[in-house]
């Protein structure tokens, strides 16, 4: 497609370069008839391969977030139409839909709250942790660090294994008599400790534990391998400051992963002794089904405090592989270096670093000490800062560029907007006197669905569409692409954006109907209408399933082996999808950054490509 | 069927799709793939900057729209003092966010447009500047710099506690699954201590009633409070968390188990002066239930509510109390017209630790009931000798003319009677029931009579000064057919003869 936009330059031929400058390191005399790879088991199911793991990660990624999307649908039925009959929804649900004698059919409210809560635990870690960080970190980093897999293949396929059996037990507790858990994502307790305060906080809560220990399991699994890869398997001459921009993000994504998710384990595991064995860490002085319970001396503010000590470097873990997959693509296709190269890896950095020490800003109405909110408060909004950064780096990567508007592009271009419109009311809610008003209101809702929900998914989507020659050597459609983004576009915003207004109008989140309070119940017509928006764009998404699946066996084939002129090595293997190793015959080293684009006559340098005599190296 | 006929849509949609997909694969063979992208580059970017014109509007549009439902704005400005700074904070960020998310917006959508890649078009090379990177970290600095000022100057106002010489009211929230329970302090201003292990039936809250602060504490439907006086809330909880949320007020706080929070502020509006700032909106105008048109405007049912804003279970979203504003004097009135807990519904049941004992107040109120009958005979010489006197409280064991401990607080103000007016002259008579044998009656009633005579001899009152009587079932006040009359005419009775 890409590739005939563009002025022919005499480059070096990459073959003959990698021949004669790359890094032999007699990969493929000791991997003779590839072990890794011979049976359809060990080849597709069991892969040790990066690239079929990222692909698996990929697909499960998807399916959790078509079930995920489908639950948001059930809920924002309810509440777009809770005088409804839904009895129609009885042969899909079963039980969860009530019917009354005139055959009128309500959603239950237990069936309203495990919803809510499935959402949002399916979608921020199967879907936007494992489906965007593990697809595209064992893609691309291997392939653009220059290395023939990751550190430990085996590791990297128990990690896809394990996330596998987290997804499996929390699938398997949908089905409960119990129901799942109900007491939302973030399972505060005593609400996730009691099951006599909820029907979900029994099996269900101890299935929805498990799974997630599991998916920990996964996440530092993965995490370690790619750490351990970007740092030790680089590619002679890729040094730290020629990493691509994506590269960086999923590093730091690793690491905060690592420091963060094994305090949640921890939490999590407090939280199963109160549970199970009678002990108090989180539990004192409660009164629930008529009963007076013997914990004493417990602070429910300290799970909350462990929760969000990874809750909200989680956040960053979701958004910082999009920043960096969407800094790629946007430099590839505006032809232009990325802006501020460096100050783009510390804005990394810094929020990296940031994330660790402003959670408690999720807790300015929590009971905490209202002295220590002045910390939070100050951490948090300096996070603005790097974010600004990004931001104005990314605009002025736009700025003179020769930008291809493709599917890819378009959902950077989408990303960078879902980005500033999210962050900005982020400068809201850090303040910790105006979230007095709009903590766990619809203000918040629209917040994070925006900044790190929507902006998290286009920067999946971009990612998706542009390595997807790499994962399957042809392109999706690219005009479906352009219909899946105008409709996710524009029915995100609608969708989102008039949430602002109930929550500035006081209305709280995780209501099951709002005719009950006075001040709530006036935005019915708003609540249609996201309702509405929401299912155009479900079906928005049925348009790029299609697309993906249609694509992989009827998609145009890829026939150059550089489609898009880009700079990184994944463009450099012999095969558009390379086999296992990678590269078949040496490794190419690099001798240059990888955002050498219109730099001189020639349209794009390679990073194999060497610095020649009288040229600056932006690296050094 | 229905299933059937779904499926078949989904297959015909997928048909297509994917046709339209073909389609372009196949336009841009026949048109020459170069000429396609372009042309698509050309309408993608003239697309998002409509799509950047139309986002604009539809934010502006919508805004203004919905702005006099938004609190803070039109007629919902807060209705507490501190709300005020969160409002204007509020609106001080959205100026400068506003600024951003415009400009940002249309410089996105703008150079996407503008640098679309055109025939003969080359990128610049500019591949970074440490001048530009420090402008744009300095200013969003400085502008958060403003923004995180005055927020924490807000914030610590907002939570400072309150201090002995605010003369604050303290009332408490408890919130459990799923509704409220209001507790005000009662006339002595404390709220009493509770312990959710003494939680029953009658005690939801487990409050302790040996400590005495308890005993006037009672508990409100609704939360009703003074306009202009700060307001101190202790937030609890029994089960799991809630989260006390007064959406007009800018009020909220969670409710932890076995953690006291709390939220101060101060009500500078009354139900009814909000009502009438919401008279002149038109959206308040429209009828409160859409479906009558005769029903009463909105802004006349108008009230301030208190919600819970943090996830309890399924009856989360129901946990509503009304919250009345009104004047001082409305208020006393109010605080006048409400019992105490403990004396609707604990006292002298069996978890009243006081039961079988007067409280302090009850033996004064019954000394002050007690002279002022004893006053109004002593006044009017024609009662004097012929007006009789019940004497509450005054107990034998059962079948004996043994006076239990209990009499001792009635006796206390007959000998209080006697040692004040020396030369009084009494007649102290027994009544008993129709139960039993009349004879034997008769015997009871004098002795018993004789019993408290004898009392007070033994307190030095003169023998001579009182004279014992006993009418057994002679002299019945109410009919004896019923337990209630029986306990009426079961007395001992007082006749002043002289002063």
């Amino acid at each position: 497609m890409a590739e005939v936009l563009e002025n022919k330059v005499n480059l070096p031929d990459v073959d003959q370069l990698i021949r004669e400058q790359g890094y032999d390191d007699h990969f493929h005399e000791h991997h003779h008839g590839d072990k890794y790879q011979s049976g359809f088991i060990s080849k597709y199911i069991f892969s040790m391969d990066h690239k079929i793991i990222a692909r698996q990660f990929l697909i499960t990624g998807m399916i959790w977030a078509v079930i995920g999307g489908l639950m948001s649908l059930i809920f924002r039925l309810q509440l777009g139409f809770p005088e409804e009959n839904f009895a129609w929804l009885r042969p899909l649900i079963g039980r969860w839909v009530t019917v009354n004698d005139a055959g009128v059919g309500t959603i239950t409210p237990e069936f309203y709250y495990a919803m809510v809560t499935m959402h949002g635990t399916i979608i921020v870690f199967f879907v936007l942790t494992a489906g965007l960080s593990g697809t595209f970190s064992n893609l691309l980093i291997p392939l653009q660090v220059g290395a023939r897999d990751m550190a430990s293949p085996f590791l990297n396929m128990l990690s896809y294994w394990f996330f596998f059996l987290s997804s499996i037990v929390m699938l398997l507790s949908l089905f409960l008599s119990t129901g799942p858990f109900s007491g939302g994502w973030t399972a505060y307790p005593p609400l996730s400790a009691l099951p006599q305060a909820s029907d979900g906080s029994g099996a269900g809560m101890t299935m929805w534990l498990v799974s997630l220990t599991l998916f920990v399991v996964s996440v530092l699994l993965g995490g370690i391998n790619y750490i351990t890869t970007v740092l030790n398997l680089r590619t002679k001459g890729m040094s730290m400051w020629k990493l691509p921009l994506p590269i960086w993000a999923f590093f730091t994504t690793a690491v905060l992963g690592l420091l963060s998710f094994p305090v949640l384990v921890s939490g999590f595991l407090l939280l199963f002794f109160d549970r199970s064995l009678g002990t108090s860490f989180y539990l004192s002085e409660i009164f629930v089904g008529g009963q007076a319970l013997d914990f004493a001396g417990g602070s429910p503010i300290l799970y909350q405090h462990l929760f969000w000590f990874l809750g909200h470097p989680e956040v960053y873990i979701i958004i910082l592989p999009a920043m960096g997959i969407v800094s790629e693509v946007l430099s590839v296709n505006s032809r232009r270096p990325i802006f501020g190269y460096r100050f783009m890896v510390y804005s990394i950095l810094a929020i990296g670093f940031l994330s660790f020490i402003v959670w408690a800003h999720h807790m300015f109405m929590s009971g905490v000490n209202p002295f220590i909110s002045n910390f939070f408060v100050i951490f948090t909004l300096i996070i603005a800062v790097p974010s600004a950064v990004k931001v104005f780096n990314w605009l002025t990567t736009l700025y003179g560029g020769n930008i291809r508007l493709t599917t890819a592009a378009l959902y950077g271009i989408g990303f960078v907007s879902m980005f500033i419109s999210g962050g900005l009311t982020g400068i809201f809610l850090g303040n910790s006197a105006i979230d007095v008003q709009q903590h766990d209101t619809y203000f918040v809702v629209a917040h994070f669905h925006i900044v790190m929900g929507v902006a998290a998914m286009f920067g999946m989507f971009a990612g998706v569409y542009h390595w997807y020659p790499k994962m399957y050597g042809r392109f999706m459609n690219e005009t479906l692409g352009k219909i899946h983004f105008w409709g996710t576009m524009i029915g995100a915003y609608a969708i989102f954006w008039p949430m602002h207004y109930i929550g500035m109008a006081g209305v709280p989140r995780r209501y099951y109907r709002f005719d009950t309070f006075e001040a709530f119940k006036h935005f019915g017509a708003l609540n249609k209408f996201m309702t509405i928006a929401a299912i155009i764009v479900f079906a928005c998404q049925i348009l790029f399933i299609i697309n993906f699946f249609y694509s992989i066996w009827k998609g145009r084939k890829v026939t150059s082996r550089n489609p898009y002129n880009a700079n990184t090595l994944e463009w450099t293997t012999e095969t558009i999808v390379p086999g296992h190793g990678n590269w078949e015959g040496n490794i190419p080293t690099v001798q240059r950054w990888a955002y050498d684009y219109n730099k001189d006559e020639r349209e794009f340098i390679p990073q194999y490509v060497p610095v020649g005599p009288d040229e600056k190296d932006e690296s050094h | 069927m229905t299933a059937l006929v779904i499926f078949g849509i989904i297959a015909l949609l997928a048909i297509v799709v994917v046709q339209i997909g073909k389609l372009s694969d196949l336009r841009s063979k026949i048109m020459g793939e170069e000429d396609i992208q372009y042309q698509n580059n050309d309408i993608t970017g003239k697309l998002l900057v409509l799509f950047m014109v139309g986002f604009l509007i539809f934010c502006v549009v919508s805004a203004l729209y919905y702005k006099n439902w938004m609190l803070g704005y039109g007629p919902l400005k807060s209705a507490s003092e501190h709300g005020g700074s969160i409002d204007g904070l509020f609106n001080t960020t959205l100026f400068f966010t506003g600024i951003v998310f415009v400009v940002t917006q249309v410089l996105l959508f703008w150079y996407a447009y503008k640098y679309r890649s055109q025939r003969g078009r080359k990128a610049i090379y500019f591949p970074g500047s440490t001048k530009l990177e420090l402008v744009w970290s300095i200013v969003p600095s400085i502008v958060l710099v403003i923004l995180v000022a005055n927020g924490l100057i807000a914030w610590n106002d907002i939570m400072a506690d309150t201090r002995p010489e605010d003369n604050a009211l303290e009332i408490e929230a408890t919130g459990y699954q799923f509704a409220w329970n209001i507790r005000y302090p009662g006339p002595d201003g404390e709220l009493g201590t509770k312990n959710y292990k003494k939680i029953t039936g009658l005690n939801g809250l487990g409050q302790d009633w040996t400590d005495i602060k308890n005993l006037d504490d009672f508990n409100a439907d609704e939360i009703v409070l003074p306009v202009g006086k700060k307001v101190r809330v202790r937030i609890t909880s029994k089960d799991v968390l809630h989260n006390f949320y007064l959406p007009h007020f800018r009020v909220k706080m969670d409710a932890v188990p076995g953690l006291p929070t709390h939220f101060v502020f101060t009500p500078i509006k009354t139900t009814e002066e909000f009502r009438e700032g919401l008279r002149q909106y038109k959206e308040y105008q429209a009828p409160s239930d859409p479906n009558d048109p005769a029903s009463e405007p909105l802004w006349k049912t108008f009230n301030y509510e208190l919600g819970c804003a943090e996830l309890c279970g399924i009856g989360h979203y129901s946990m509503r109390r009304l919250v009345r504003i009104v004047s001082e004097q409305e208020y006393e009135s109010w605080l006048a017209s409400q019992k105490s807990t403990y004396m609707t519904s604990i006292r002298n049941s069996d978890e009243d630790p006081f039961k079988g004992q007067l409280l302090d107040v009850e033996v004064k109120a019954r000394r002050d009931a007690f002279f002022s009958e004893v006053d109004k005979i002593i006044k009017d010489d024609n009662l004097i000798g012929k007006e009789a006197l019940r004497l509450e409280n005054i107990q034998f064991e059962t079948g004996s003319d043994k006076l239990t401990a209990f009499s001792k607080y009635e006796l206390d103000n007959l000998i209080e009677l006697m040692v004040n007016n020396s030369t009084m002259t009494i007649e102290l008579s027994g009544h008993t029931d129709n139960t039993g044998d009349a004879a034997a009656n008769l015997d009871l009633s004098n002795r018993r009579a004789a019993a408290v005579r004898d009392y007070l001899v033994s307190r030095g009152i003169q023998a001579e000064r009182m004279k014992s009587v006993g009418y057994g079932q002679t002299r019945p006040v109410e009919p004896n057919d019923t337990e209630a009359g029986r306990q009426k005419n079961r007395r001992t009775e007082l006749r002043i003869l002289s002063k």
